[in-house]
């Protein structure tokens, strides 16, 4: 069951303030059901300590995910307090010792906390600042400050650890400190090689998958082939012959097991012998777009401007086109592990959760444990890329420890993990546009058919989490993500976006990066080609030719001089070499990041096989705090999404789902990674940081689809771009 | 029953069932976690280790088949004495979530050793059945290429 709630993202993005740093953080604490923001934001204590060695720990609720914002964040405190970058050390999603900042989500982390950290670190320095004054009986005003070092300009000096080392600060946030100006900046902007690499490479990095507590055993969970069936037949005779005290945990649908090592429980879970029953009926595949477009859902009109109907209605030439993205995987190498010691007084949680405290409340509920009893400790896990099964594995370790009376670790299988995360919903977009008489566009109407994007944990929801679903508690999400850059970037005089947010979701499904940016974009990006192919223009004067935004034409107008794009329509003439060129552009969420993106394919005629031979991608994300660090995400949205674009399905039957491992579900292989991707940074150090790690993953369907039009004259409405689709489509 | 392994140089005496997967030996019984589980079926590469040189599917390997020293990536090299294909892969900051480096460290370490001037084409076929999700493909072929002291 899905409730709507009336706050959409954008509308808390509003009340957070985008400019103004604001401290009531996080600013997502209402509409998330989470308790009231934590007084403690206005506190220095809550955000650093100094040592005594001038070492600094950073307090923050976000977390590493892989993208580099253990350095980033880092970088903005290291340049704001005046201290080296090696004296930083960061404590990231405990929340017995960070604020809750929100979920690592949506590209929010460097453009939401990076301006908290900056000002809670300007504050410190204010704060240092004044102390040295006063042990130094010199007007604060006269000193300079650096590398953790105040001085007076006659060679008088005292370090930071020696102002405040080991102590606690005491001192409530100014409001008076300001922020450097970006021309004074001397770590933020530079290509700082990320702390986490090193322990990577050397295998000594501590991931969740890695970590013991003292008496720990080990745990599995055995779920159905499709999500809803209740186990009918438990039979653990098995079991009894098998060493490592195995023992079965059966709650309502949720069956585990548990064993004293790893070796012993996964034996232990080949042999338990569990029926399932009747599961729920499974859509059709091949009705999955009719069925979305019938389905039950609110529906609301997101852009109604001008009469995009009449105008339509009396254009020169009209068009109409569906799109169609399926559900996908976030397919995480590493199946999702946590640790959960769980008490009869409280619960600890070892967790690579994306949201320490929404998490911490949900699992809380599951256990039936007040929150503040529970602590979660973030620990990095492999690379999410939205919510992967992170969330449900601390749920079910949680439910294994109750019910053992001991610590319990248990990383899903692969098979847990490629069938049970929640998936990237499907989606369908329908556009109808028309051309006027001189080949610019007179009217666009689109729509767009989703599930929910956000099944996260939240409000306490015990059935947000698998564990607790499956005992039966209640589920309630906030409904977000399907609108993302619904609405296009274009000043169509007459035009309607809507909106049908589907009640339901046919396969259990959350956030996956971008969450509906993606499938909008390859709606919408590759539909104004359909229209600039009509009127027989160029794909990139078209665009820019319907644009008012400066930075929007500025990054089409930089990736044009790039990849040495040749203005002309598209399909080219002779197509006989199978290769060809797309463009897309996106400004990510209608807020955040400015991409342009040029894919060029090479199509096997005779097999229909595509592969992206070379990007060229222009990114403006204002301010950039590392540039080796955003050049990183972009070359990872790219590949990822290129992935998705060519290869990516989740499949099924009306009985099962088919997907379990990286046979049933392939992903992209080195031999499909492009020769090159060309990246142009466009760095603004006058305008507010925004995120990198999501915006560039938005473009790469449509670009790819639209390059394949342009080498064929086929065009592919429909991901994954399979080599049996694009022969259908060019015969 | 017992069963001898030498793994980094070192003899070790494992008590284990036969058909355990060497993974879990090395992770569990050695405390050797920088060689990863990720699907158990040899298809993703996390798990890879070098067994006589050669680079093999620590995941499907029952730890009685081991009949050559075993190095992991923990034997490859150190922060004071990385090897060259670590190096590499920092210097060209090669991931993301690091949760396949070990299968992309290990796997280029052999192919490198066996191959010197390697073509495009032989190093993207050499990686081919090793996956990366946060898609960094990119940054491991520039590592690779300059630990095998090629130019693109």
């Amino acid at each position: 069951m899905i409730t709507t709630l009336t706050p959409t993202r954008r509308d808390f993005l509003k009340a957070g303030g985008a400019l103004i740093v604001s401290f009531s953080l996080p600013f997502a604490h209402d509409a998330f059901g989470q308790p009231k923001p934590d007084p403690r934001t206005q506190e220095l204590d809550a955000w650093l300590a100094v040592g005594a060695d001038g070492k600094v720990t950073v307090f923050t609720g976000k977390v590493e995910l892989g993208t580099g914002v253990e350095t980033a964040l880092a970088q903005i405190v290291a340049e704001e307090l005046g201290v080296p970058f090696n004296a930083i050390t960061m404590v990231m999603g405990d929340t017995a010792r960070c604020l809750d900042q929100f979920a690592t989500v949506g590209s929010l982390t460097i453009y939401r906390a990076g301006p908290q950290l900056r000002q809670a670190a300007a504050e410190a320095r204010h704060t240092l600042r004044e102390l040295a004054a006063a042990r130094l009986g010199a007007p604060a005003e006269q000193l300079s400050i650096r590398d953790g070092v105040v001085s007076t300009a006659d060679g008088k000096r005292v370090t930071y650890g020696e102002l405040v080392g080991g102590k606690k600060f005491e001192r409530r946030f100014s409001g008076s400190a300001k922020p450097k100006a970006p021309g004074e900046h001397a770590i933020v902007g530079k290509p700082i090689p990320r702390v986490d690499i090193p322990a990577k490479v050397f295998g000594s990095h501590a991931y969740i998958q890695n970590v013991t507590v003292p008496n720990m055993v080990h745990g599995r969970v055995l779920r159905p082939p499709v999500h809803g069936a209740s186990p009918v037949l438990v039979d653990d005779s098995a079991l009894k012959r098998l060493p490592g005290n195995p023992r079965v945990v059966a709650k309502g649908n949720f069956v585990g097991v548990v064993a004293d090592t790893e070796e012993q429980v996964m034996r232990a879970a080949q042999a338990l012998k569990v029926e399932w029953g009747a599961a729920p009926v499974l859509p059709e595949p091949g009705e999955l777009p009719n069925l979305l477009r019938g389905a039950r859902a609110a529906t609301k009109e997101l852009v109604g401007t001008g009469d995009a109907a009449k105008a339509i209605a009396g254009s020169a030439k009209t068009l109409q086109a569906q799109y169609f993205v399926p559900y996908q995987l976030h397919a995480s190498i590493g199946p999702s592990c946590a640790i959960a010691d769980v008490r009869a007084d409280g619960a600890t949680l070892w967790s690579p959760t994306q949201s320490s405290f929404l998490t911490r409340g949900v699992v809380a509920s599951i256990l039936k444990l007040p929150a503040d009893k529970v602590r979660l400790i973030w620990i990095e896990g492999s690379g999410c890329y939205g919510q992967n099964g992170a969330d449900d594995v601390t749920g079910d370790a949680a439910v294994l420890s109750q019910a053992v009376g001991k610590p319990v670790r248990l990383q899903w299988m692969r098979r847990d993990e490629t069938l049970y995360e929640p998936r990237g919903p499907a989606m369908v977009m329908a556009v109808r546009g028309g051309i006027d008489g001189s080949g610019n566009v007179a009217g666009w109407d689109y729509q767009v058919w989703s599930p929910n994007h956000a099944g996260r944990p939240f409000a306490g929801m015990g059935g947000n989490l698998l564990a607790g679903e499956e005992q039966g508690m209640g589920q309630r999400f906030i409904q977000a993500g399907a609108d993302r850059n619904a609405k296009n970037s274009y000043a169509f005089a007459n035009q309607r976006v809507v909106l049908h947010q589907l009640e339901g979701t046919p396969l259990r499904s959350s956030s996956l990066r971008g969450l509906g940016s993606p499938q909008n974009s390859f709606a919408n990006e590759s539909f104004i080609d359909e229209l600039a192919a009509a009127a027989g223009a160029d794909p990139i004067a078209f665009r820019i030719k319907h644009l008012k935004d400066d930075r929007a034409i500025a990054v089409l107008q930089d990736v044009a001089k790039l990849s040495n794009w040749e203005t002309r329509p598209s399909p080219r003439g002779d197509r006989s070499s199978g290769v060809g060129r797309g463009v897309a552009f996106v400004q990510y969420d209608n807020y955040s990041a400015w991409v342009a993106l040029v894919a060029q394919v090479r199509v096997d005629r005779a097999s229909g096989k595509t592969r992206v031979e070379r990007c060229w991608v222009s990114h403006d994300c204002g301010l950039i705090v590392n540039p080796d660090g955003t050049r990183n995400q972009i070359e990872g949205n790219i590949v990822q999404t290129i992935s998705r674009a060519l290869f990516e399905e989740v499949k099924f039957t009306r009985r099962s789902v088919d997907s379990v491992d990286w046979a049933s579900y392939p992903i992209l292989r080195f031999s499909d990674v492009p020769d090159e991707i060309v990246i142009s940074l466009i760095n603004r150090p006058d305008k507010e940081s925004l995120g990198a790690g999501e915006p560039a993953a938005s473009p790469v369907m449509a670009a790819v689809a639209n390059a394949i039009f342009d080498a064929t004259g086929a065009r592919l409405r429909s991901v994954p771009f399979t080599a049996a689709r694009l022969k259908a489509a060019m015969a | 029953m017992t069963l001898n392994i030498t793994v980094n140089g070192k003899r070790h005496a494992v008590q284990a069932p036969p058909d355990t997967a060497l993974l879990y030996v090395l992770r569990n019984e050695l405390n050797l976690k920088g060689t990863k589980y990720g699907c158990g079926l040899a298809q993703c590469g996390a798990c890879t280790v070098h067994i006589g040189g050669r680079p093999t599917r620590s995941c499907v390997t029952p730890v009685s088949a081991v009949n050559a020293p075993v190095t992991t990536i923990e034997g490859l090299g150190t922060p004071d004495k990385p090897h060259p294909v670590q190096q590499a892969f920092i210097d060209e900051q090669a991931l993301q979530c690091g949760y396949c480096t070990n299968g992309m460290v290990m796997t280029t370490a052999a192919f490198v050793a066996g191959n010197p001037k390697p073509t495009e084409a032989q190093i993207r076929a050499a990686l081919e059945g090793n996956l990366c999700r946060c898609g960094t493909h990119m940054r491991i072929l520039r590592a690779v290429r300059k630990a095998a002291g090629v130019r693109a």
